[in-house]
């Protein structure tokens, strides 16, 4: 491994720009005459628009328009989509009730959009904003997932608020699985709605020039091409090839930033109708309430064992809270990202997972972190460790006992695993975590007055999405394949234009790793390029883990073309047979020779094309692949949770963290780790602290940094990360992906060590103290010390 | 509109301004200076904090006027332009302490001021404490307290750099 190839801890590139100040956000870009954009948004959840009076507004200061949905709609814009058809078991297709990007008629959610005020300065904007009147019939309206379909009816196409009632599995085998188990394990479970909160707010500048009839949108999105083309196609603001959408530096994104929103809508509509350059920053507050939520599952879930704790059957009735709108991957998340995920590591015979997917008068909800998966391996986790204390099982010895051992593995979820070993990764977790000292530790903890507790979480999700034939036959709208160009120069130097977009991830460094050490040039010599659709050939974007598995093997794809033509080159060069020609560390060279010509020769050569002709070869050596994994991955791994929790307040301490994660081949093991720490924190954010939450009149309590509790430093560890290997069968580089993971895994081991704690299963998420002691008070004599 | 003067990374700067517009706004929109941001608005995630009189202070908190005759340091005024780094923004590149960058600057600024307050040897349960005022959301901080710890270490040395201990 050399010290900037694939396995080294290279520190990063993009990290000069940010340490210094000079990354460039989307709100540091200005565009000459630049205007702004205020949203007028509904202070109600659910209300008719009997009128909106724009007169006021717009005789305000600096105002140049005051536009409304019915202008929208006059101009021909048209809706934002949902681009994964789902049916219901009965065969009809999912509701997708219309979503303009200026609600007309109706508003359906606090913080739905019924106009904008474009004006010269922010400050003159909200002044006029403040004066836009909207006369509004209060409606009742639900907010709550299990109420939806006795609530009043948010959209027409949606009786009972039902959008789709879906399931997965074979129920009567099910059924009969569990009619011979020894023991049935049940769980209720709320999966808490949660607000994504990258730190970067999301934003948005469209700009129209007239004279080319073309729009530029910068944008904060995770995949600028997708937003191109869901924009061009489907909300039909411009041809696609007068559209042209830039991602510059983007901070965070978890997902939130995958979906294409009003906000960017009325930008472009805006700046073409006014002529100038229109930029809109959320506040947070307006984050809260614009930001598609994640998660906001209600399950009712049951595992059926033997009387030796093997597993025969699970199933899981869902109610999955996709908000007022659905939002552009929403459907997919409580279906094939989660129910897919049920069997986890353990070979279980039968499934049946039924998910009934609801509108309430609350934010859209769409994939944050996980997707799907950490849903799916919590109800796992959980009913695996409650029935492991119900049948008095040590945790770790009823999950060995359903490990799955062979592979590949069919499950009866449609995944069928490539590789794996759950089995190491648990016992190298159960080593570094020093399991064997826990019962120590709990004594030590009890002289302290606290309840110390362990919690287990081993978890495999599915992710590289994914094959684009799979995903098509699941109702996906577009394929999930993903592009690289290969361009080296003259003097040897390369750029890869890639359709991944990185946003934290590091591709600049990772990326660059992988073509220096296959090309062996220097790493300085490689550049990626990304984040632009005038630049980079058509991508999906980065989401779902997919950057490592499915962005880089479109990477090597076309390397390989790229040393198949050097090679010809080479051959011209050193005037022998093509498959005489050798390439190894960067040399080109005649086998059983010593004739040899480097890398920097052959693309020079290329280029100049002195050395043969136009009839032999092509000159020039640039290189495009389009790769379309042939599976998904399946990462997966183990975390263990200590807590500490004060028997008198409630309040949880995590005290320690152990993660044993087997993501195949790593490049950078510095930025896995980085990846791991943060999918943790938010998964310990979801189990401990986070939740949005709307009260009876459907208002958003949680509407800021003041009330909704985002993980500080003071709330997590340090954490131990550990890996194992194996490699993805499916893929050149045998990457499984890393980004997800600890998102995934987190919550289910919070929670499995607090109720070991405290000795109640009594608990939700967020396992605030309140809510920890009120369980403890429901708890059965605690559990005795030394065991 | 009124005009307020200020030195801003040692170089003294005016501009007009609304008496309600922030001083985070006034170094990114008047004086182009980028690297300080806004995350939020409750005064909590720390992304625009900067050093005012030689102090840690949220720049989204601070009206502009306030800052009449103040000496302001930002992200960019820790390193002369093609100098050295400061050490603290090495150890952040050293120690992977950051990811989309976002919350970076401010994470650093703050830094430096826990080194101020606490001296250069810091332990783990201080750094964690004493970042009450910034959030990251990419790294867990777990890499980030170990970037400044390492920071602070080396700065120990004495920094080759324009931000004078005050």
């Amino acid at each position: 491994m050399s010290a900037t190839g694939i396995g080294a801890a290279v520190r990063r590139k993009e990290d000069f720009r940010f340490i210094t100040g000079q990354g460039q956000y989307t709100d540091d870009v200005t565009r000459p005459d630049e205007a702004r954009a205020v949203f007028v948004r509904s202070p109600h959840a659910h209300a008719k628009i009997r009128n909106i009076e724009v007169s006021a507004a717009k005789t305000m200061p600096g105002v140049i328009a005051v536009l409304t949905g019915a202008e929208l709609a006059a101009d021909k814009i048209g809706n934002l989509i949902c681009g994964w058809m789902i049916h219901s078991k009965d065969g009809s297709p999912m509701k997708m009730a219309p979503h303009p990007a200026l609600t007309t008629g109706k508003v359906n959610h606090v913080g739905d959009a019924v106009a904008v005020v474009i004006a010269e300065t922010l400050a003159q904007g909200r002044d006029a904003a403040e004066k836009v009147k909207v006369d509004y019939e209060p409606l009742p309206s639900v907010t709550d997932a299990a109420k939806a379909k006795s609530g009043p009816q948010i959209h027409e196409v949606a009786p009972k608020n039902t959008i789709y009632e879906w399931s997965l599995g074979d129920e009567k085998a099910t059924t009969a699985a569990f009619a011979k188990a020894k023991h049935v394990t049940k769980l209720d479970i709320v999966n808490n709605r949660l607000v994504p909160n990258a730190v970067e707010p999301r934003a948005a500048l469209a700009e129209y020039d007239a004279g080319t009839d073309q729009l530029t949108l910068w944008n904060t999105t995770q995949n600028p091409h997708v937003a191109r083309l869901v924009i061009a196609a489907f909300v039909a603001m411009a041809p696609e090839h007068k559209l042209r959408v830039i991602a510059p530096d983007v901070g965070g994104g978890f997902g939130s930033k995958i979906f294409i929103y009003p906000e960017e809508v009325v930008c472009l509509w805006a700046a073409r109708k006014t002529r100038r350059p229109v930029k809109w920053v959320a506040e947070r507050s307006e984050s809260f309430l614009t930001d598609a939520h994640g998660r906001d599952h209600v399950t009712h879930a049951e595992l059926a064992l033997d009387e030796n704790g093997k597993i025969l059957a699970l199933r899981a009735k869902t109610i999955a809270n996709l908000g007022a709108y659905m939002s552009t991957f929403s459907s997919s998340i409580p279906t094939y990202l989660y129910a897919t995920l049920m069997s986890g590591q353990y070979d279980i015979p039968q499934i049946h997972c039924e998910v009934d997917a609801v509108y309430t008068n609350t934010v859209p909800v769409d994939a944050y972190r996980g997707a799907g998966r950490p849903e799916a391996t919590f109800v796992v986790e959980r009913l695996v460790e409650v029935a492991a204390r119900e049948m008095k099982i040590e945790p770790a010895e009823l999950r060995k006992r359903n490990f799955i051992k062979s592979f590949p593995h069919q499950t009866p979820v449609i995944m069928a695993y490539d590789a794996g070993d759950y089995h190491a990764s648990l016992k190298k977790a159960m080593e570094l975590a020093d399991v064997k000292g826990f019962n120590k530790r709990k004594r030590e903890s009890a002289r302290n007055g606290k309840l110390r507790g362990i919690g287990y979480s081993t978890y495999i999700e599915a992710c590289g999405i994914a094959p684009s034939q799979a995903v098509g036959s699941l109702g996906a709208g577009v394929g999930l394949w993903e592009s690289a160009e290969v361009r080296v120069n003259p003097t040897g130097s390369v750029e890869v234009l890639t359709g991944s977009h990185a946003h934290g991830q590091g591709h600049e460094t990772t990326f660059a790793q992988l073509v220096s050490e296959r090309l062996g040039i220097p790493f300085e010599n490689v550049s990626i390029v990304h984040g632009d659709t005038d630049k980079v050939q058509f991508g999906m974007g980065t989401y779902g883990s997919r950057s490592g598995a499915v962005g880089m093997s479109a990477i090597v794809k076309a390397l390989d073309k790229i040393e198949a033509k050097a090679k010809k080159v080479a051959a011209f060069m050193m005037e022998a047979a093509e498959t005489d020609i050798e390439f190894k560390d960067g040399k080109f060279t005649v086998a059983g020779t010593d004739k040899s010509v480097g890398f920097g020769d052959v693309a020079l050569n290329a280029y100049i094309a002195h050395k043969f002709t136009g009839a032999q070869l092509e000159p020039g050596l640039k290189e495009t692949s389009f790769y379309d994994p042939t599976n998904f991955t399946f990462p997966a791994g183990c975390h263990i949770c200590e807590v500490e929790v004060d028997s008198e307040t409630g309040k949880a301490e995590i005290v320690a963290w152990t993660a044993v994660d087997d993501f195949g081949t790593v490049i950078n093991p510095m930025i896995v780790e980085g990846q791991v720490h943060g999918g943790i924190a938010q998964g310990v954010g979801q189990a401990l602290l986070e939740g949005a939450v709307y009260d009876k009149d459907g208002q958003l309590v949680t509407g800021s940094f003041m009330d909704y509790s985002m993980p500080h430093a003071h709330d997590l560890p340090s954490f131990h990360v550990g890996l194992t290997e194996t490699k993805s069968p499916s893929n050149p580089l045998g990457i499984k992906g890393c980004g997800e993971a600890g998102a995934i895994a987190a919550p289910a081991a919070v929670i499995n060590a607090i109720t070991d704690a405290i000795g109640s299963e009594q608990l939700s998420m967020p396992a605030t103290a309140n809510a920890v002691w009120a369980a403890m008070q429901h708890a059965p004599a605690q559990r005795q010390a030394a065991e | 509109m009124p005009t307020v003067s200020m030195t801003v990374n040692g170089k003294a700067v005016s501009g007009q301004v609304e008496e309600r517009t922030l001083l985070v706004q006034f170094l990114r929109e008047n004086l182009r200076l980028t690297g300080t941001h806004v995350g939020c608005d409750t005064s909590q995630c720390g992304a625009c904090v900067i050093h005012l009189d030689g102090i840690a202070a949220k720049s989204c908190t601070l009206l502009a006027l306030q800052c009449e005759g103040a000496k302001i340091t930002t992200i960019e005024g820790l390193a002369e332009p093609n100098g050295p780094l400061h050490p603290m923004q090495e150890a952040f590149r050293q120690n992977h302490g950051l990811q989309c960058g976002y919350c970076t600057p401010g994470m650093i600024m703050a830094a430096l001021d826990i080194v101020r307050r606490n001296g250069h040897d810091l332990d783990e349960h201080t750094i964690r404490e004493q970042l009450d005022g910034n959030i990251c959301r990419c790294t867990g901080y777990h890499n980030i307290v170990k970037a400044i710890a390492a920071g602070a270490k080396a700065m120990k040395g004495g920094a080759p750099s324009r931000q004078a201990a005050e």
